[in-house]
C-alpha cells in the first residue's frame, strides 16, 4: 500500500484498501478558515436543529479567521462578529481570531499537523500538510458542517502517482518552478482524483517551508493529496510544536504506484505560468517585455522565512524599480517576528518594498487588488482571471526569486539575470 | 422517469472558481451572488440562462477554490446537470453534496455547441443531442455518491443524523 492507501485503511478501521474503493473514514483533524461564517446559515437552512448540533471533539476542530484581515467593510466586520459568537457557543478550543495569520500556516506553526493524519479542510489548499505526512485535502462547508458534528466523511480511495525529482536544483530555482514546469509540462490535471507522493534526492534535500509549497500547489495539479515520507526533518519540526502522539506512514517497497514521473532537477530552470492558468508555464528567459505594475510574495503557498530569505538575497540591497507596488506579506505572525527579528524586514523597506499583515488578501483581491490592464507577478498559487480584481488584469505565477527579480527590473525577468 | 431534457450552455475548458463565483461576490445574498456568476468570462450570464438549462463544459470544470458558493450558484441559477470532459475534484465533492447531477465523460463536449438540446439518461448513463442525432456513455453515480445524491444532499444525511441523537 501507498502512503494514503495506509492512512485511509488505518482511519476506516480496516487492514487494508485499494484505489477505488469508498471508505468511511474518521478524521484526524479538522480546519475551517473564515468560511466558518458559513455554518450558522448552512445548519439552519437545512433545517438542523441548533441545540441538536455540537462539535464531534472541541479538540480537534481549528478555526481561523485569515481571508479578510483586518476586516475593510461592515459586511465582513459582521461575519466576523458571527465567527466568534458561533466558536464560542461550539465550544472550539482551538480558535485563531485575526492576529495568526493564513490557516494553514497556522496549522503547521501550532501542531495540528502530524505525520499519518486524516486531516480535512474547508479550503482547496489544505493539500499543504502532506508536506509533514499527513493525508489532507479541502472539501466544501456543508460537508464540513457534517464532519465537524459526525467526525467522519466518505472517501473514493485514490490511486497514487509518484514523481521522483533526482539530481540538484540549480542556483536561482525553487520547489515554485518544479510546480509550475509540471503543470505546464504534463498539464493541471495531471494528478486529477490522484494522491501524489513527492520523493527524490531534491525533496530530501529541500527545507520544510519548500515542501509546504509543493503540497500546496499539489492541489493545482489535480490531486486530492501531495504527501512526502516523514525524514528527521519533518520528525524535528513536529516533534517541536506538538506533545501529542502520532505515527509516521511510509509506502510499501514493491510496485504499488499507478504511474511514476522521473524529473531531473538539475536541468530545472526558473518558470513562470502565463495568464490565466496555472498550466501555462513558460521558462523565465522565454518571457520578454512584459512590463508590471504589481509584484506580491503572500499567501499559503509562500510569505514563509525562507521565501523573504530570498527576497532579501535576491534585492542584494539594490531597490525596487519605481513604479512598480512590491507586496510581502508574511504567512503568519510567527513568520512576520522571525523576519522582524532577524532584520529582513527592515530591508525589504529600505527597497521600497510594502510590508502586508498576514492575511490571504494579497491573493484573492481583497487587497493590493489590481485595475483593468494591469500586470501583477505573484508568488501566490492561482493565476485564475479577476482573481485579484479586475477581468481585464492579468497574474503571472512565479518564485518568490523571480518575482523579486522582477520588481527590481519592471518587467518579468529570470532571476538569474540580477544574481 | 431518469430522462430528462435541456438546453445546452456551452462553456470551453478550465472553467474556474473564480469565474463561476468571484471572490468579490461570496459575501453578497445568493440572489445578488446569482447575478455575478461567470462573469469575468460572460457578464449578465444569468440573464440569458433559463430554468432547466445544462452546462456543457470543456475538462477540468470547477477547478481552484472549495468555495462551495460555485456549486450553489450554479443550482440557484437553476441548473440541475453539469456535463463536462472532466471536473475539479473539490467541484464534484460539492456537486454531489449540494444536488447538481455531475455527468463527466471523455470528449463529450465536442458533441454540443450552445443552445442545442440535451437528453440525458441518468439511469442507464446515455447522453444525446437532440440536433445531430450523435450519442454517449458516461457513468452514472453510484455507490455512496449516490446514496448522498439521492437522499437530497449531505445536509439532509446531516439532519437525519442529528434527529437520531437528539
Amino acid at each position: 500500500m501507498t502512503i494514503v492507501e495506509k492512512i485511509l485503511a488505518r482511519a476506516s478501521g480496516r487492514s487494508k484498501t485499494s484505489p477505488g474503493e469508498y471508505v468511511t473514514a474518521k478524521i484526524d483533524v479538522a480546519m475551517m478558515p473564515e468560511n466558518f461564517r458559513l455554518i450558522h446559515g448552512i445548519i439552519n437552512e437545512a433545517g438542523i436543529k441548533e441545540e441538536a448540533f455540537h462539535l464531534w471533539d472541541p479538540d480537534k476542530l481549528v478555526v481561523v479567521t485569515d481571508h479578510r484581515v483586518p476586516p475593510t467593510t461592515q459586511a465582513t466586520a459582521e461575519n466576523q462578529k458571527l465567527i466568534r459568537e458561533m466558536a464560542k457557543k461550539l465550544g472550539v478550543k482551538y480558535f485563531y481570531d485575526l492576529f495568526q495569520g493564513v490557516c494553514h500556516q497556522v496549522m503547521v506553526e501550532k501542531g495540528h499537523v502530524r505525520p499519518g493524519e486524516l486531516i480535512v479542510g474547508a479550503d482547496s489548499h489544505t493539500t499543504t500538510y502532506g508536506a509533514l505526512n499527513a493525508a489532507a485535502t479541502g472539501i466544501g462547508a456543508s460537508e464540513m458542517a457534517y464532519v465537524i458534528h459526525t467526525g467522519e466523511l466518505w472517501f473514493r480511495v485514490p490511486e497514487t502517482i509518484k514523481i521522483q525529482i533526482h539530481g540538484k536544483l540549480q542556483e536561482g530555482v525553487h520547489s515554485k518552478d518544479i510546480l509550475l514546469l509540471i503543470a505546464g509540462k504534463y498539464g493541471t490535471e495531471v494528478a486529477q482524483y490522484k494522491a501524489i507522493e513527492w520523493t527524490g534526492s531534491v525533496i530530501d534535500e529541500m527545507s520544510i517551508d519548500s515542501r509546504l509549497t509543493m503540497g500546496n500547489m499539489s492541489v493545482e495539479l489535480g490531486a486530492k493529496f501531495g504527501v512526502f515520507r516523514a525524514d528527521q526533518k519533518v520528525m524535528d519540526y513536529v516533534k517541536a510544536r506538538t506533545d501529542k502522539d502520532f505515527d509516521p506512514v511510509e509506502s510499501d517497497p514493491d510496485d504499488v504506484y499507478a504511474e511514476k514521473y522521473l524529473i531531473d532537477g538539475s536541468t530545472l530552470e526558473p518558470m513562470v505560468a502565463l495568464p490565466h492558468n496555472v498550466g501555462n508555464g513558460v521558462r523565465a528567459l522565454e518571457v520578454k517585455d512584459i512590463k508590471i505594475d504589481q509584484a506580491v510574495i503572500a499567501s499559503c503557498c509562500h510569505g514563509r522565512i525562507e521565501d523573504l530569505e530570498i527576497v532579501v538575497k535576491v534585492l542584494k540591497g539594490k531597490k525596487v524599480c519605481p513604479g512598480v507596488r512590491f507586496y510581502v506579506a508574511p504567512a503568519s505572525w510567527e513568520v512576520y517576528k522571525e523576519a522582524l527579528d532577524k532584520g529582513l524586514l527592515s530591508q525589504l523597506i529600505e527597497a521600497g518594498v510594502m510590508i502586508g499583515n498576514p492575511s490571504c488578501g494579497f491573493c484573492t483581491g481583497i487587497q493590493g487588488v489590481l485595475a483593468a490592464g494591469e500586470r501583477c507577478i505573484a508568488a501566490t498559487p492561482r493565476n485564475f482571471k479577476g482573481r485579484m480584481g479586475s477581468p481585464q488584469s492579468e497574474i503571472f505565477l512565479a518564485s518568490p526569486a523571480t518575482v523579486t527579480a522582477s520588481a527590481m527590473k519592471g518587467r518579468i525577468v529570470d532571476p538569474r539575470e540580477v544574481m | 422517469m431518469t430522462t430528462i431534457k435541456g438546453r445546452v450552455r456551452k462553456l470551453g475548458d478550465n472553467i474556474d472558481t473564480d469565474i463561476i463565483a468571484p471572490g468579490h461576490t461570496l459575501q453578497l445574498p445568493m440572489e445578488e451572488m446569482k447575478k455575478h456568476a461567470f462573469e469575468p468570462i460572460f457578464p449578465a450570464f444569468y440573464k440569458t440562462i433559463q430554468e432547466g438549462d445544462v452546462i456543457v463544459a470543456g475538462k477540468n470544470f470547477g477547478c481552484g477554490s472549495s468555495r462551495e458558493q460555485a456549486t450553489a450558484v450554479v443550482k440557484a441559477l437553476g441548473i440541475r446537470f453539469v456535463v463536462c470532459d472532466s471536473m475539479a475534484r473539490i467541484y464534484l465533492r460539492n456537486c454531489i453534496g449540494l444536488g447538481v447531477y455531475p455527468i463527466l465523460s471523455q470528449g463529450i463536449s465536442q458533441l454540443f455547441e450552445e443552445a442545442d438540446e440535451i437528453e440525458m439518461d441518468i439511469q442507464r448513463g446515455g447522453v444525446k443531442n437532440l440536433r445531430t442525432g450523435e450519442k454517449t456513455h458516461f457513468e452514472p453515480l453510484s455507490g455512496t455518491p449516490l446514496e448522498i445524491f439521492e437522499a437530497g444532499g449531505i445536509l439532509s444525511v446531516l439532519k437525519k443524523r442529528t434527529e437520531k441523537k437528539s
